[in-house]
């Protein structure tokens, strides 16, 4: 055995793997933040009655959800230039998982739109709103408290998934962690405190997300 | 100006094989109230949610002050309006539902503006006024901060009658607004709806509370598998009932 603990080199190099967690945060926050415009659109398109707007959203999430992440990340950034859709390594991935992201926000969406008793719509109708000003006004922010459980185990699976754009070489925190650990080859030590940082992001978005909850939280 | 408020002629609906209205004729006058009656199954729902186009229907017509409601006539073929026009015309009437149907995540004033700003565009404070005047004659100024899941269901009932007058509707159509409140909270709405009747709204009331019915209405229809099975004032239908089976409903119903 004989291996003793040596954080030293992997402290050096911190600054490193904090800039890569950084990273990690801001392509999770962007395709989120895009994956849940395409999600929503998608759950409206899920629920509608009509075939031709129904049938290639469920297209969509059942390509999305039965293809590996790993094989859609590659895909986009080494097979779609092929076709002459060239993008950098961060739109590239950032693409992939906002398209991923979109297909599970989107069964999200739709379970929390299909919770939203139909008198609600029928009150706005009666009233002369339109159905937009009823989504807008009244389904969407009831749906949005509805999933904000399972909003929030969502987030933070996607936020995981970041980790796999080291295999395209985009320098975000697993990617760094590879690097010092050929650097310095302490294999135990860099795993551990990428691991660390992972769990540690993780309950501060799950701690977030409660916060959100209470406040959003409806008073009886 | 076209004498009827509401003119209905030979309404036809049907859900599918099911024909549920088979050709029913309705007029109202400005002031009226009148109440719909009849068993469960009658069509006396759907002929109310037909009026706002919550529900299509497949023949006859509907019109408030002589305008057609829901559907047009182009080069010889029904079709639906369009939705922008649908959504205006329904604002000619209010609708009051068996299950409130407030919108939880806004508080009782909230709910009340939300058709003022975004229907008939006005500004914020201007409805905020309107809304609390429609609170405050539904005796609930002191709870409009209050969300629906702090009001009691008469209460909640009390918002959503004040949430659909405030949009100044020209008729009311009430669907069975008592049926989800418990017993002791039933008086405290039928008070409100008969209040508004003094004061000259007019309404279209569907109701199983026939001793309202019997008070507040100067006409009232008895509807039986989906026609109009009887109709005329309350004294008379209630005390001499023409036909054999408006005589049968009342026996079964509450009124003594």
């Amino acid at each position: 055995m004989g291996y003793t603990l040596n954080f030293a080199a992997v402290w050096r190099s911190f600054d490193d793997l904090l800039l890569g967690l950084a990273l990690s945060l801001a392509l999770a926050f962007g395709s989120i933040l895009i994956g849940a415009v395409i999600g929503l659109c998608t759950a409206f398109g899920l629920i509608s009655k009509n075939g031709l707007i129904k049938r290639p959203a469920g297209v969509y999430v059942s390509i999305i959800r039965n293809t590996p992440i790993l094989v859609l990340v590659l895909f986009t950034y080494f097979a779609l230039p092929q076709w002459g859709l060239r993008l950098g390594k961060i739109e590239s991935f950032v693409f992939t998982l906002a398209l991923y992201s979109g297909a599970y926000l989107a069964e999200v969406f739709r379970a929390g739109l299909l919770s939203i008793p139909a008198g609600l719509r029928e009150a706005g109708l009666a009233i002369g709103l339109t159905e937009m000003q009823i989504r807008t006004s009244i389904i969407a922010p009831l749906m949005f408290r509805n999933i904000l459980p399972s909003l929030g185990s969502t987030i933070i699976s996607l936020f995981k998934d970041t980790s796999l754009a080291a295999a395209i070489a985009v320098p975000e925190l697993t990617f760094e962690t590879r690097k010092i650990n050929v650097e310095t080859f302490r294999v135990i030590e860099t795993w551990m405190v990428a691991s660390c940082l992972y769990v540690f992001t993780c309950s501060i978005l799950a701690a977030l997300m409660r916060i959100v909850e209470r406040r959003l939280a409806l008073p009886r | 100006m076209p004498d009827n408020l509401l003119e209905i002629r030979n309404l036809h609906k049907s859900y599918g094989e099911v024909e549920v209205l088979k050709g029913v004729d309705c007029s109202m006058k400005q002031g009226d109230v009148v109440s719909i009656i009849g068993s469960s199954g009658s069509g006396k729902t759907t002929m109310l949610r037909c009026i706002n186009m919550l529900e299509e229907f497949q023949g006859g017509s509907i019109s408030i002050d002589g305008q057609e409601i829901g559907y047009e006539m182009v080069g010889g073929q029904r079709r639906r309006k369009k939705e922008k026009e649908i959504a205006r015309q329904r604002a000619l009437t209010g609708m009051a539902f068996q299950q409130f149907n407030l919108f939880p995540h806004m508080s009782a004033v909230h709910n009340v503006m939300l058709g003022l700003v975004k229907v008939k565009k006005l500004d914020r404070d201007e409805a905020r006024t309107i809304a609390l005047k429609w609170l405050d004659r539904v005796g609930l100024l002191a709870r409009a901060d209050h969300f629906p899941g702090q009001l009691s269901g008469g209460q909640q009932q009390r918002v959503a009658i004040a949430r659909a007058i405030a949009m100044n509707p020209r008729l009311m159509l009430f669907d069975e607004v008592t049926s989800a409140l418990d017993p002791e909270l039933v008086n405290e709405v039928l008070q409100v709806i008969k209040t508004l009747a003094q004061d000259g709204m007019s309404m279209l009331l569907v109701t199983h509370e026939m001793r309202f019915a019997y008070e507040v209405s100067n006409r009232v229809i008895f509807m039986n598998q989906g026609l109009i099975g009887e109709e005329g004032n309350p004294r008379d239908m209630f005390h001499k009932p023409q036909s054999e089976r408006l005589a049968e409903f009342l026996k079964t119903s509450s009124f003594s």
